[in-house]
């Protein structure tokens, strides 16, 4: 395993009392392997992946394990976890529009990380950072990279993150919603990009999304997270195919499709969990249509159940299948 | 960029006419005037008076005539208080020692202030935000009339370290009480601007990529956060140099400098009529070149902004 996440847990102090955004996720990623982490706003995906970068904010504090190549990067000081940041671990942001610092130039801040964990000359460092953005397909770059962020447009912009995530050749790159801010057409142009990295470089990838039509194409496991927890995981094409919990099942089917000729977009019914305040089981239960008695009690474990399959869910999967 | 400051130039001109005129205009309405006094004088002198200053004139010639002498020649007119001391001597002798200990005031202010206000920030809900918040709010709300005779009580009275006024030449024994005075109320709030400024610049998303980036913390703050935290607080040292060059009042008085503070209250008193245009001119003409020195700053931190 390259990164293991073990038993992880996160919780913000807030003026109204401890948020738990994950509550006890367990998951492991292999070298060149993509993985999707889905799910909604506020189900604790995002979070999940900024507690193994030690990127939480100041009130949230994470327990667990999150070994990477058999070291625990949660337990590390800030100093020594700079050492993984970027050269072994990298991750690309959201909203490209302010991801990058609008006061440095590209130059600048793309030379910096190779400077600073390679020890090369700055001179050196922005050859290899023109090589990278040509990789990205920055028209231009030797010249371009001189530019300050404003000058790019997002899609542009998310391209250079990728190209800066990219410098020091990590094993790993995590990319949290990486195309939710861009143009549709641009989403497709970033996707393909990844899709380039992956095979290039054998670069691991945590795609961490809500669009299950970005993933399908994408990746080769999928994680579907609720209320900081996992639901389910497999290989994508299998629990797309099959999902076995409510929650997968619910998603698939409100993704709008041309095929079917539907009168109305599919929606789960409910709304997403009050993080403060989860049931003591399982945290879809209020919003699940095979609800059981005991379901808002108790909370179901993650148990393998078919070839390479875990699901968390107190109705059997055969019921849910069906 | 040099469009652009010639543009603000050449619209200081009429800013700085406008400013002539409405303060001209004040003092004439205002009631009394430089020689008036308890015993008034015989009706026969002080006619003579108001005709050797042009008194006697009407309104627009006397402006006129105020105008065209400052512009031509840069003669802000003859003291009505002290008889052969032109405004020029007396800006010329007040102002280097405003000058000199509002300078230093300034620098005190900006380092204390910054270096306080994002070790504040940096440091969060620590002993050392909570220590740098409790000074900054004592040194806010701590007038400098108050300090100032506590600092004299202390230092002078009794440590006898430091003398309690006089200015000497600038000495340096003499600039220190003053410049204590008038620049703890300035770093107070300079320090509590760019702690709330730093304080939001560490939340923003670029931030939060510098540190992924595996950047050290040194790094992050002076590299990627000192930029976007200093904007605000250069919008407030504009005004803020002006009001500590021009002097304090109060720290003029208390120390007794001899600065152009009490030169511009004595002569508000006394309607000295061409001592408070002259001042006021240079506080002014400060104001605007300041401002349009922040504005020029600005686009040099942040290149989105192109004039």
């Amino acid at each position: 395993m390259l990164l293991e996440i073990e038993n992880l847990r996160v919780a913000f102090q807030t003026g109204d009392g401890e948020v738990n955004a994950v509550n006890g996720v367990s998951f492991g990623i292999d070298r060149g392997e993509t993985l999707a982490i889905v799910g909604e706003s506020g189900s604790g995906k995002s979070q999940t992946a900024f507690a193994a970068m030690g990127l939480l904010a100041k009130n949230g504090a994470a327990t667990g394990k999150a070994l990477y190549k058999g070291q625990n990067l949660l337990t590390l000081k800030q100093k020594q976890l700079n050492k993984f940041r970027s050269e072994e671990i990298a991750m690309i942001f959201q909203d490209p529009m302010t991801s990058l610092n609008p006061y440095i130039r590209i130059s600048e801040q793309m030379a910096e990380v190779l400077t600073l964990h390679k020890g090369v000359s700055k001179k050196h460092a922005i050859a290899e950072s023109v090589r990278m953005l040509d990789a990205v397909r920055i028209p231009d770059a030797a010249n371009r990279i001189r530019s300050y962020p404003h000058e790019f447009s997002g899609g542009m912009r998310q391209r250079i993150m990728i190209a800066m995530s990219l410098l020091c050749q990590p094993s790993l790159l995590i990319a949290d919603e990486p195309t939710t801010a861009l143009d549709v057409t641009v989403q497709a142009q970033i996707m393909d990009l990844l899709g380039d990295i992956r095979r290039d470089f054998g670069t691991a990838i945590i795609l961490i999304t809500h669009d299950l039509g970005v993933v399908a194409g994408f990746c080769d496991r999928t994680l579907v997270m609720y209320g900081g927890q996992i639901m389910e995981d497999g290989p994508t094409e299998a629990m797309f195919a099959d999902p076995s919990h409510p929650y997968t099942k619910g998603l698939l089917q409100a993704v709008p499709r041309l095929d079917r000729d539907d009168d109305s977009l599919a929606t789960i019914a409910g709304e997403p969990p009050d993080m403060s305040r989860l049931p003591q089981g399982c945290p879809f239960s209020p919003r699940c249509a095979w609800v059981q008695n005991t379901c808002p009690h108790i909370r179901p474990d993650l148990v393998n159940w078919a070839d390479d399959r875990r699901r968390a869910c107190h109705v059997p999967a055969k019921e849910v299948m069906a | 960029m040099f469009a652009f400051i010639a543009r603000r130039l050449a619209v200081a001109v009429p800013t700085l006419l406008i400013l002539v005129i409405l303060s001209f205009i004040l003092m004439y309405t205002a009631p009394g005037g430089p020689f008036n006094s308890e015993r008034p004088l015989p009706p026969e002198v002080l006619a003579n008076i108001n005709a050797k200053y042009g008194l006697d004139q009407p309104f627009w010639k006397q402006i006129a005539t105020y105008v065209w002498g400052v512009t031509t020649q840069f003669d802000f007119g003859p003291s009505f208080q002290f008889t052969n001391r032109s405004v020029n001597d007396i800006i010329a002798q007040g102002f280097p020692v405003t000058l000199t200990y509002g300078a230093y005031s300034f620098l005190v202010a900006v380092l204390v202030g910054v270096s306080l206000g994002v070790a504040a920030a940096i440091k969060q809900n620590t002993w050392l935000d909570y220590l740098a918040v409790g000074i900054t709010v004592g040194a806010q709300v701590l007038p400098n009339f108050v300090l100032g005779p506590i600092l004299i009580i202390i230092f002078t009275l009794w440590l006898g370290w430091l003398p309690g006024g006089g200015w000497n030449g600038g000495q340096w024994e003499y600039v220190v009480l003053p410049v204590i005075a008038l620049s703890t109320s300035y770093m107070a709030s300079i320090a509590r601007i760019t702690r709330s400024s730093m304080l939001e610049t560490l939340n923003t998303n670029f931030i939060r990529t510098a540190r992924a980036k595996g950047l050290s913390t040194g790094r992050v703050i002076w590299k990627h956060a000192l930029k976007p935290t200093m904007l605000p607080v250069l919008s407030y040292l504009g005004p803020a140099f002006v009001g500590m060059i021009t002097g304090s009042v109060v720290v003029d008085i208390i120390f007794s400098t001899g600065g152009i503070g009490r030169f511009f209250v004595n002569s508000a008193f006394n309607r000295d009529y061409s001592v408070i245009m002259g001042i006021t001119i240079l506080v002014g003409a400060l104001t605007i070149f300041f401002n349009l020195l922040v504005d020029v700053l600005y686009a040099w931190i942040d290149p989105k902004i192109r004039y």
